[in-house]
């Protein structure tokens, strides 16, 4: 019997092999790159290798105000998209009604639609009604589309979550905040712990929504993209970039650890 | 004395989760309003005042937006320097998808399949972390490959190959004076980017093909290229669609990398920026918009019918 034992074909291995080179071998080409000595070009292989681009990537207040600036976007966005994602998938999970196809369709489309399209609306509809850009046109658009992740994270936690309990705990005599407080909140805990996850990371990442709603404003990606039409500081920008992914290897490889019994790609939702 | 009389008096949050259990319908309209109403009014009314512009025209002379509806900006979509971008992007997005799907395939069968232990770790962190990665830290990781100081043309170098990469760049139409400002380079782009997008349904399709339809085709005498095109391709391919959903769209789309890697030829999403921008052709701008919505619309109506969203 052709069982989980058996190993793969020899050309199947090296196409898959060859797949993963060219998965990984750019991110570890970021990591060689901060620690070049040389600042005018991207030559290959560095002249030498030096410590002092972190101290530099360090004290430079552009870079610290952009890092901020994207965590607190990241923040206020995640708290909304929870809020709404989550009455969204109670609403849908809970009963069938009128149009739920189409508010589940709605919840989907900021996603599902190319972002620029996304970006461009809103910017559109800011010069249409005079809103001027501000911290919270950013969280605007950003919220908009991570309420979908959100709201996939929940709505398969609900389905899973017997109804039956939400009448135990009524007929027990709790009123509908103690049963939202101690039976529905610790069942779909971890689920909104990994939504909200993802919908920081997808948030603090973003770039091509955030170019029509910053203004004058720079948000981390903002930054980056600066420097990657313009670059001005290559060894900064190299550091930076070798943070950014140091910052998600620790998550997705906890994430690897945490779901390794399951059967469920975990961080595949994005 | 009545069971009723002998109740405690239930407090406010009481009476209203009984009043939620006789009227469900109450409770899910009152649950459905602030995401409706946000979705609604900021999305979809700034989708509407989008589409609305897209009905509009620009003054040639005046370089302003005249509110009278009309198709003409429709029309200028047609105009043959328009309908290159057009083209251009569909084209990059359909061999993007295609690459993709030949690269994915091994990965994702082999991740599915045979991965055990260390390997299996390594096949997650190879799909995972390019996945969450910074989407511009991996484009400027590509500037750094594709230069042309950078580390392709030393690896040609090295291997004596120059007069290989010298070949390829000579190509018309797709070469040019280095990988980084040519048309291969922005698929070599395109294709790293969205390449676990496409593994992912690949491989949870792939998971669910049973081992024993595996067995039983070889025990019928299927050589494996039979088995491959019989059994395995037709139960994998409604994930294939579904991972190029999102190859497909996020191509179109997109207007950093070509911007960043590549020609000076604009794609539609350059296009866009730069009619809303520099140009202040909101209405062309909105057109140009309105082509990636109809092809995915038409796109997503296909792979809705080879099952593609039962493998999501």
């Amino acid at each position: 019997m052709r069982s989980d034992g058996d190993r793969a074909p020899l050309l199947l291995r090296l196409a898959a092999a060859g797949g993963l080179v060219y998965l990984l071998a750019p991110l570890l080409i970021i990591f060689v790159y901060a620690f070049t000595t040389e600042e005018k070009s991207f030559v290959w292989p560095p002249p030498g290798l030096t410590l002092k681009w972190f101290a530099v990537a360090w004290s430079r207040p552009d870079i610290s105000a952009a890092l901020l600036l994207s965590l607190q976007v990241a923040t206020v966005a995640t708290a909304l998209a929870l809020v709404l994602g989550t009455l969204t998938a109670a609403a849908v999970s809970r009963t069938r009604f009128f149009g739920r196809e189409t508010i589940s369709l709605l919840v989907i489309l900021p996603i599902a639609l190319p972002g620029i399209i996304t970006g461009i609306a809103l910017r559109s509809a800011f010069s249409t009604f005079s809103i001027p850009f501000s911290f919270w046109t950013i969280v605007l658009g950003h919220a908009t589309f991570c309420i979908v992740v959100v709201y996939n994270n929940a709505v398969a936690r609900f389905r899973r979550t017997s109804a039956s309990l939400v009448e135990a705990s009524m007929d027990l005599g709790a009123d509908g905040f103690q049963t939202f407080r101690h039976v529905i909140l610790p069942n779909i805990g971890t689920a909104l712990l990994a939504g909200g996850m993802l919908a920081f990371a997808l948030s603090f990442d973003e770039v091509i929504v955030t170019t029509f709603t910053a203004g004058q404003q720079q948000t981390l990606p903002l930054w980056m993209l600066e420097e990657l039409i313009r670059p001005r500081q290559r060894p900064v920008t190299n550091v930076v970039a070798m943070f950014v992914v140091a910052a998600t290897f620790l998550p997705i490889l906890a994430a690897f650890y945490l779901t390794r019994g399951g059967d469920e790609i975990a961080g595949g939702g994005k | 004395m009545s069971a009723i009389d002998t109740a405690p008096p239930r407090s406010l949050g009481g009476r209203l989760g009984d009043l939620f259990w006789r009227r469900p319908g109450l409770l899910v309209a009152l649950m459905l309003m602030p995401p409706a109403l946000w979705l609604g009014i900021v999305y979809i009314g700034s989708l509407l005042t989008l589409l609305l512009q897209s009905f509009y025209s620009l003054d040639e002379f005046s370089g302003l937006v005249v509110p009278e509806f009309t198709l003409a900006t429709y029309a200028e979509l047609l105009r043959p320097s328009n309908f290159d971008i057009i083209l251009r992007t569909v084209v990059m997005a359909a061999l993007v998808t295609i690459a993709s799907a030949i690269i994915a395939f091994p990965i994702a069968y082999v991740a599915a399949r045979y991965a055990r232990g260390k390997w299996k770790a390594l096949f997650y962190l190879g799909i995972m972390l390019p996945l969450w990665s910074s989407y511009l830290v991996k484009v400027y990781a590509w500037k750094l490959i594709l230069a042309k100081e950078g580390i392709l043309t030393w690896l040609f170098g090295t291997l004596h190959l120059s007069w290989a990469l010298d070949a390829i760049l000579a190509i018309p139409a797709i070469g040019g004076n280095s990988l980084s400002v040519s048309y291969i380079g922005t698929f070599l782009v395109f294709v790293y980017i969205w390449l676990p997008y496409m593994i992912l349904p690949t491989q949870a399709a792939l998971e669910r093909v049973p081992v024993n339809l595996i067995d039983a085709s070889s025990d019928l005498g299927g050589t494996p290229a039979m088995t491959f095109r019989n059994v395995i391709l037709p139960l994998a391919f409604p994930g294939i669609v579904a991972g190029s959903i999102f190859t497909f769209s996020l191509t179109l789309g997109d207007y950093i990398i070509p911007q960043i890697v590549g020609t000076s030829r604009l794609f539609i999403g350059q296009a866009v920026y730069t009619q809303q921008g520099t140009a202040g052709n909101i209405p062309l701008a909105a057109a140009f918009t309105v082509v990636p919505i109809v092809i995915m619309g038409i796109y997503l109506t296909v792979a809705k019918r080879l099952g593609a969203f039962d493998a999501l």
